[in-house]
């Protein structure tokens, strides 16, 4: 009896056992199903809502959480590192010191030059009514951490709302262009890099002129798109920014091409180095505010010098031709402030007592406005149009019309 | 009974302490995080899918294994600019099924833990790409070269995480 009883209880427990486990499993795979339903039907959610899907709360707990550990290691180390650097570690900074003074002596010659150069190309711009995107404003930021995984490809950095960063906002380092701001936090901006596959950026080749658009690949490269296949591209060339994407500014550089094959779609398949080192990424500037203005700080007194006077000037002495009675001298040395030349206009404005209005037309180089003499239009002399005519005090503004010499 | 005791004894359940089960999951996320700023092949390591495998092959418990991939996952996505869930789907999956493993076989010694979280890696990473073009519509492609290198990185990388992990277990 005793026998059998234990033998009952056995088989009770084997089948008690039995019955658990059989509802233990199927109690986890419903809990399995249930958690898996669940994110499957978040996802949708925030597929088809693009404002995060009502998970910015999550998003904003989870960087307040991660981040503030990777700024505390990044700043520390920076502040060890400057310790190290600035105080303890000054070997060769005499040497160094004095090849930075070689290089600035270079470089302030090579300025001299450009200087020169970029007035010139400002002077045909403002002749074209050029209007320039100018960077008026950065903020300098530090990168403190990735998002860890190789399937997105974006960067968090110290700054955010609070340092009036927003969404959409160009990220630069000196190299070239990295990326754009795609979320912001109070302290913390998330920065979609270019060679995300979600990203993009219009692009054009340097030398052909080629538009494009700069995309990331899956395997983490990049590659500009959209470049029919019977254009001629070179390895090598340099990419710049076109503007057209209305993010980045034009003419920032993005890269290089690294290589050139036949693509689907007609299309060539560029692959492109880009000129930021995207993945040791430290320090990068965010660009928080482009404005569109015509080009300024060139002389409006002056705008009638060509490259040949300015090569003329630069010549050893070459002897002035001796301006005519009728003024031609104008064209020997147009603008320049010779004696000869302001003399015989200067004269002329003088003595003639001229309006307002013709002072004005005399300091923009225009040849006789419609203002200036309105009833009969008479023939002007070239010297009239000398800006020599301007007055001394008389400053141009914006438009190039002197200030001083504005029609009461 | 004898036989169901001597069953009880072959699976061994392990604990851990509160500190440990909120600590060691938010310390892989950080690390995760962190790391690549400096050294940038550490975005092929995942800490985090390591973390869920060690708890779900420790606890044996498939409700468990499973959340605790789920609520590992949904924070590892939101680090990225990705809808919230793709990762949480995969590491739902993985801990459902490393708990299920561990409730079978032995994984304490180096040998099968290689293994186990060379097959449970690129299991993650086909489950990944999948949920993330199908219903996300990314543009991923599964690189066989890419997933196998990675996949022996992690799992070497395991071997070495769990031995560590190891002293926190309590019986």
């Amino acid at each position: 009896m005793l026998v059998l009883l234990g033998t009952d209880d056995w088989i009770l427990g084997t089948v008690l056992e039995n019955v658990i486990s059989r509802f233990r499993n199927t109690f986890n795979l419903i809990v399995l199903a249930a958690v898996l339903v669940g994110q499957v039907l978040g996802l949708a959610v925030q597929v088809k809502r693009p404002d995060d899907g009502g998970t910015r709360l999550i998003r904003v707990w989870t960087i307040a959480i991660i981040t503030p550990f990777s700024r505390g290691i990044i700043h520390t180390e920076d502040w060890v590192s400057e310790k190290w650097h600035s105080y303890i570690w000054l070997r060769d900074v005499r040497k160094e010191n004095e090849e930075l003074q070689d290089q600035i002596v270079q470089m302030k010659m090579e300025q001299v030059r450009l200087i020169e150069d970029a007035n010139q190309a400002r002077r045909l711009q403002l002749l074209l009514g050029f209007k320039e995107q100018y960077i008026s404003q950065t903020v300098p930021a530090q990168v403190i951490s990735t998002t860890g995984s190789e399937f997105s490809r974006a960067i968090y950095i110290d700054k955010g709302t609070n340092d009036g960063i927003k969404p959409d906002m160009p990220v630069v380092a000196p190299e070239g262009i990295v990326g754009k701001v795609l979320r912001t936090f109070s302290t913390t901006s998330l920065v979609l890099l270019i060679n995300d596959p979600t990203s993009g950026a219009g692009v054009i080749l340097e030398k052909s002129r080629l538009q494009g658009i700069l995309k990331g690949a899956p395997n983490g490269s990049t590659v500009m798109q959209n470049v029919m296949s019977d254009e001629k591209v070179s390895p090598g060339e340099r990419i710049l920014t076109s503007g057209g994407d209305r993010i980045f500014p034009k003419g920032l550089p993005v890269g290089t091409v690294a290589s050139v094959s036949p693509g689907a779609d007609l299309f060539l398949n560029i692959r492109v180095r880009p000129a930021a080192t995207l993945n040791t990424l430290e320090e990068v500037l965010v660009i928080t505010k482009i404005e569109d203005r015509s080009p300024e700080g060139v002389d409006q007194s002056e705008p009638s010098r060509r490259a040949i006077d300015i090569l003329a000037q630069r010549l050893p002495t070459v002897a002035p031709p001796v301006p005519t009675e009728t003024g031609t001298g104008t064209e020997a040395a147009p603008g320049k402030p010779a004696p000869e030349l302001t003399k015989a206009p200067g004269t002329t404005a003088s003595t003639a007592k001229p309006k307002a209005t013709e002072v004005a037309g005399g300091a923009t180089t225009k040849p006789a406005t419609p203002t200036a003499a309105p009833d009969k239009p008479k023939p002007v002399k070239q010297a009239e149009v000398v800006p020599a005519t301007k007055p001394a005090n008389a400053t141009p503004n914006a438009t190039g019309t002197p200030k001083d010499a504005q029609p009461q | 009974m004898t036989i169901t005791q001597a069953k009880q004894e072959r699976i061994e359940v392990y604990r851990f302490s509160p500190a440990v089960t909120i600590g060691v999951p938010f310390l892989a996320l950080v690390m995760q995080a962190f790391i690549p700023v400096k050294l940038h092949f550490f975005n092929n390591f995942d800490l985090p899918l390591l973390v869920t495998i060690f708890f779900a092959v420790a606890r044996r418990s498939q409700v468990s294994g499973c959340l605790t991939g789920a609520i590992i996952g949904i924070f590892q996505d939101a680090l990225t600019h990705q809808p919230l869930g793709v990762y949480g789907i995969s590491k739902s999956v993985i801990g459902y099924a490393a708990s299920s493993l561990g409730a079978k076989i032995d994984v304490e010694n180096p040998g099968s833990r290689l293994l186990m979280t060379f097959g449970f890696f690129l299991i993650h990473e086909a489950i990944y790409i999948l949920v993330a073009r199908g219903l996300v519509g990314m543009n991923l492609t599964w690189l066989w070269g890419r997933e196998i290198r990675d996949a022996f990185a992690n799992a070497v990388l395991a071997v070495v995480v769990f031995a560590v992990l190891d002293k926190f277990k309590q019986q």
